[in-house]
Formats: C-alpha cells, sequence, structure tokens
C-alpha cells in the first residue's frame, strides 16, 4: 500500500495510469466484443476465448521468428483463427448450439483445458515476449512514459472495431447475423440459413481474438495458461456494458484498463489478477442486488 | 421405491463398506490412487448437493476444500499440538471454517442465478488461488510443508486412506439422508422453479444457504487429511486446484448423471480410473486429453451414465414420470 502515498505526493503518475489504462482497456474491449458477439447471436458464453487470445499470440509470435513484421503478422493470425473457428464450429459447437447454458459453459471449458494443454506440450510452457522495437514516449520529463506499442495496440483495436461495425451493419451477412441476433427462429422463417450465420459468427469472433492476441504479445507477454484471466475480463467486460452495446464495452474496456493498472501499482504485481475476479464477484453481486430490489435477476 | 430397490441399495452400501475396509490391504501396492478415489467420490457428491439437486452449478467448490486444507496446515503448524490432536482439530476446524466461508458469502452469491452463479464462483476460486500465492503467512507462492507422519510410509498412506475413505463414507450417508427430509425436496423446488418454490413460502435463500454450508463442511474437512497425505501444500496446484479438481468435481457428477443419488459416486469411479490410465500411458498428453474427454461427455452424454440409463427404462416400461430415480 506504500504506493498509494507515492501517488498521492505525485500525481502525474495517475495520468500515466489512466493514460497506460485506457490505452490497453481497447484490446481488452476487443475481445470482449467478440465475446458479446458469440453470446447475443448463439447464447454461448464461451470460455475458450482467452485460449483463442493465446493462440493468436503465438501464430504472431512464431511469424515473427520468421522474419513477418509483428504488425503483418495480425492479419495472418486473424486470418488463421477465422478458419480454426470455423472448423471447430463445424466440428464441436453446432452440436451444443441451443442446448443449455450449462451445457455450453462446460464444453467450451473443456475446449479451453485442451488447447491450452495442447499449447503447454507443442510451445512449452515458457513466457514468450514479442519485441516490438517501437520507441516509448516520454512527456513531463520522463514522468509519464507510454510505451510506442500501446498507441499502436490501441489503434489496431480500433480498427478493428470500426470494420467489424461496417462489416456488421452493412453487409448482406453481417444483416443477417444480427438478425438472427434479434430471433432466430424468424430470421430461419424469412430464409435466413442459421446455420451458416452461427458458422460465420464464431469464426469471426476467432478472427478478433486473433488479432487481440497479437497485440497482447507485442504489449505484454504470452504464455500457455493466461486465457481465463482474459475469459474473464471479458465476461465482465460485457456484463457491465450488457450485450450489442459497443460503446458501452469500449468505455467499460478502458474502465477495466484503468482500474487494473491503478490495482497493479498499488497492490503490486502479485494481487492484480486478484483484484480483477474480486472485481467481477462484486460486480456481479452488486448488479444482481440492484434487480433484486424489483424481485428480478441477472439472465 | 419399492422394498427390494431399498434392500439391494443396503447391500451396495455394505459391499462397498466391506470393500473400503479390505482394499488397502489386498492391493497395498495403489493405496495412495485409493484414497483419491474416496477423495473423488466426496468432491462428486459434495458438487452434486447443490449443482444437481438445487441447480446451482458452481465451478468454484474447490474453493472450501482449499480453505480446509490451509486452516488444518495452519493449525498443525501453529497449534502446538501432538500429531494425532492437531490433524483431528485441524480436519474438524477446517470442515468448519469451509462452511463459515460459506455462510458469510452464501446470502450474497446465491441471490445470483445461472451462468452467473458459475463463473462468479470460478472467479471465487481464482481469487482465492491468488490470495494464497500471494500471502505470507501461508507460505505464498512456494507453499507450505505439514508435519511428518509418525510411522512408516505405508502405514501413513494407509491412514489416511482409511480417514478419506471414512469422510467419504459419511458425505454420502449425510447427502443420501439430506435427500430425503423435506429440505431436500425444497433443494429439488429450488432446482425445478425457484420462483414458484419461493411463492409457496419455502425460505429459498435459507434452504441455498444450508445446503452450499453442507457440502462447504464436507470439503472443508477432507482438505486436512489430503494436504497431509500429499505432504506439500501448493497453492494452485493442491489447494485451490480450479482447472484439475475444480472442473473434475462438475465433471464426475455430470458423466455419473447429476441430481441422482449413485450418479456422482459412479461417475467419480469412472473419472478417477479413466484418469489414473491415462496418467500411466500417455506421459506428458493427459491433461491434453483430459480435455478431450470433457468435451466429449458434456456434448454427447449431457445427462450423464445414470440418466441416458433411467430414460431408456423408463421408455421401455412406465410412462414418463417427471420424478427423479432417486430411491
Amino acid at each position: 500500500m506504500s504506493n498509494l502515498s507515492v501517488l498521492i505526493d505525485a500525481p502525474i503518475l495517475l495520468v500515466q495510469l489512466v493514460a497506460s489504462g485506457i490505452l490497453v482497456g481497447a484490446i481488452f474491449a476487443l475481445v470482449a466484443y467478440g465475446m458479446a458477439l458469440v453470446w447475443g447471436v448463439m447464447n454461448i458464453i464461451n470460455i475458450a476465448q482467452g485460449e483463442f487470445v493465446m493462440l493468436g499470440g503465438y501464430i504472431v509470435f512464431y511469424l515473427a521468428g520468421a522474419g513477418v513484421q509483428p504488425l503483418f503478422g495480425i492479419p495472418i493470425a486473424a486470418a488463421v483463427m477465422f478458419v480454426f473457428g470455423f472448423a471447430l464450429y463445424r466440428a464441436v459447437i453446432y452440436r451444443i448450439v441451443g442446448r443449455d447454458m450449462f451445457v455450453s459453459i462446460l464444453a467450451t471449458f473443456g475446449i479451453s483445458i485442451l488447447l491450452q494443454q495442447l499449447a503447454n506440450q507443442l510451445f512449452s510452457a515458457d513466457i514468450r515476449t514479442l519485441p516490438s522495437g517501437l520507441p516509448t514516449l516520454a512527456f513531463d520529463n520522463g514522468m509519464v512514459t507510454i510505451a510506442g506499442v500501446k498507441i499502436v495496440g490501441f489503434v489496431a483495436a480500433l480498427v478493428v472495431g470500426v470494420a467489424l461495425f461496417v462489416f456488421l451493419r452493412y453487409t448482406r451477412i453481417g444483416r443477417a447475423i444480427r438478425a438472427t441476433a434479434q430471433n432466430a427462429r424468424a430470421a430461419r422463417v424469412l430464409g435466413v440459413d442459421t446455420d451458416r450465420v452461427y458458422a460465420t459468427t464464431f469464426a469471426l469472433n476467432g478472427a478478433i481474438c486473433g488479432a487481440a492476441g497479437g497485440l497482447v504479445a507485442m504489449t505484454w507477454f504470452i504464455q500457455p495458461y493466461l486465457g481465463l484471466t482474459y475469459t474473464l475480463r471479458s465476461f465482465m467486460i460485457v456484463v457491465a456494458a450488457g450485450l450489442g452495446n459497443l460503446p458501452g464495452v469500449i468505455v467499460a474496456g478502458s474502465a477495466l484498463g484503468v482500474l487494473e493498472e491503478a490495482a497493479g501499482f498499488v497492490l503490486g504485481a502479485e494481487y492484480q489478477t486478484a483484484f480483477i475476479f474480486l472485481l467481477l464477484i462484486v460486480l456481479l453481486i452488486g448488479r444482481n442486488a440492484l434487480l433484486a430490489r424489483q424481485r428480478k435477476y441477472l439472465r | 421405491m419399492n422394498l427390494g430397490a431399498k434392500r439391494s441399495g443396503i447391500a451396495v452400501l455394505v459391499v462397498i463398506g466391506v470393500l473400503g475396509v479390505v482394499a488397502p490391504w489386498l492391493l497395498p501396492t495403489i493405496v495412495t490412487q485409493l484414497a483419491f478415489l474416496w477423495l473423488m467420490i466426496l468432491f462428486a457428491v459434495t458438487w452434486d448437493i447443490n449443482g444437481g439437486q438445487m441447480g446451482y452449478n458452481s465451478f468454484g467448490n474447490v474453493f472450501f476444500f482449499g480453505i480446509g486444507v490451509y486452516v488444518c496446515a495452519v493449525i498443525q503448524r501453529d497449534s502446538g499440538l501432538g500429531y494425532y490432536p492437531a490433524l483431528f482439530v485441524g480436519t474438524a476446524l477446517g470442515g468448519l471454517g469451509a462452511a463459515i466461508a460459506a455462510l458469510v458469502l452464501g446470502p450474497a452469491i446465491l441471490g445470483i442465478r445461472g451462468h452467473y452463479f458459475a463463473i462468479a464462483t470460478l472467479g471465487l476460486s481464482i481469487v482465492a488461488a491468488d490470495v494464497a500465492s500471494a500471502w505470507e503467512y501461508i507460505g505464498a507462492a512456494s507453499g507450505m510443508t505439514v508435519p511428518i507422519f509418525p510411522g512408516a510410509i505405508g502405514d501413513r498412506n494407509r491412514f489416511f486412506c482409511y480417514l478419506l475413505f471414512a469422510l467419504a463414507a459419511i458425505t454420502f450417508l449425510a447427502a443420501r439422508a439430506l435427500y430425503r427430509t423435506r429440505l431436500g425436496l425444497a433443494m429439488n423446488a429450488i432446482r425445478d422453479n425457484e420462483d414458484k418454490a419461493e411463492a409457496m413460502g419455502l425460505h429459498t435463500t435459507r434452504t441455498k444457504v444450508f445446503a452450499w454450508c453442507v457440502s462447504a463442511f464436507f470439503l472443508g474437512a477432507a482438505g486436512g487429511p489430503v494436504g497431509n497425505l500429499v505432504g506439500f501444500i501448493d497453492p494452485r496446484d493442491l489447494a485451490f486446484a480450479g482447472a484439475t479438481f475444480g472442473v473434475w468435481m462438475v465433471l464426475m457428477a455430470v458423466l455419473g448423471g447429476k441430481g441422482t443419488l449413485w450418479g456422482p459416486v459412479i461417475g467419480a469411479v469412472i473419472f478417477h480410473v479413466t484418469q489414473e490410465i491415462f496418467w500411466t500411458y500417455l506421459l506428458g498428453w493427459q491433461r491434453v486429453a483430459m480435455g478431450l474427454v470433457i468435451v466429449v461427455i458434456v456434448v454427447f452424454f449431457p445427462t450423464g451414465i445414470l440418466g441416458s440409463l433411467s430414460r431408456t427404462r423408463r421408455a421401455e416400461t412406465v410412462p414418463a414420470t417427471t420424478a427423479k430415480s432417486a430411491p
């Protein structure tokens, strides 16, 4: 807690935490938006979300090892993860669409364990980092420093977000996805091939996670077991923002980024993840308590 | 249920009881695995108390197990009692501590329903793992060791095997007794329709918290003996092992058939044997195979072994009723 007094003595550090938090929050928001998409359209909570991010990170990492500039590796990772998501839908996920939510949570939990153990076997448990080669920007005589890669990550996350928005809004399949989210049965009656919509949605989520994974590998590090934290962060952002609410997801993502940076600074890095999950529980209990006044509950 | 089924049920219990007493002498090479088999049965049965019977699918019940592990280890380290008194006091207090945790957290967390409850409890177990691996008093990430057993290593394993057998048996009998009371019926009513149950005048929150406390108590009590059997307490790999124990307990209950009395037991036995085979023959790849098994079980056998059995039997003989196949 001694860092709290440092923060009070030097409020300029707060600027650093907030700026850095907002920048990394965009990456969280990206992953969360993918989760909200799958949740809203297919009614599945994808626990393997974080593992998709992890796989995307490894793709960019190994491409960089083969001489591909990380920023160009990101679209490739997204394309590979798109195909992966599609294949996974055809293999497993289509069987759990429309089933009990408990089944889908447990099944994707199994997929998540499968992927993380597979990554552990294939890529080893070592922590990998990807030097971005970008300079760190300093302001106010070095009191505030922002890693250039975080700004790049932020911009890239925005680009992906805008592309996704345009895709869902103006393309034919995007419209079909939104129609299915609103009312799958009505969409089917009107001739929408919902199975194809589900496959596309899940593949799209894979692509989003793949891109986010590349950004994660550039900004922090990747290792086989990091998935669950990203899954729970996404879940938290979606719960806070609500389904199908892109601005809300961005705001909640930034807020989470700032809170996390602040908690990591004040409490120390070893309590940072504990703090996130405690926040998740408090958020769920709090929202539920508000609803309980009207004799409702989270659903 | 008729008298014959009841008699055969008691006969099965007696056979299992005799096996539990004799097995460590007949098969001295696999005493540790046997001890873990009893633990797995205890895990599955306690999970099913609130997951299967009450419809509250917790992914974080390993939280209570971890509390038990640490409470017992701390008492053994700090109380200054002899080996056996410290162990038994620690085991009892471990159970009590876990039950108190359930009592304190229950009213807030059990208000959350469905998948939100599942994720909230998952978060709970991860918070506990993170805190335990950062808290110096309980050894932080480097874990804790337990006092050395006064006796030969074979005696030690056999002793803890019997202790866990006794705990698992008590847990099973307690759950069996619980399901026969009005409280058990109230739990089933909450599973079937919580709003209606409340409208009928059931104290749903009280019932839910009580059921959670029961499963927390037995999980916490199991913590002490397991910590001592393993000998070294790692916060993430033993005490709050969400990715292994935490998921396994859900899976075993689902595999056997959740919401039945014997389902979790059968699921635990099959799961444990499969897992031991994996551990022996799939060096390094056993956890990958485990993930695959989870997906296959959940996707293809969501009602479990007993669930699919009772469905086919019911289809053949009597017209479908909504009653479940509890004795």
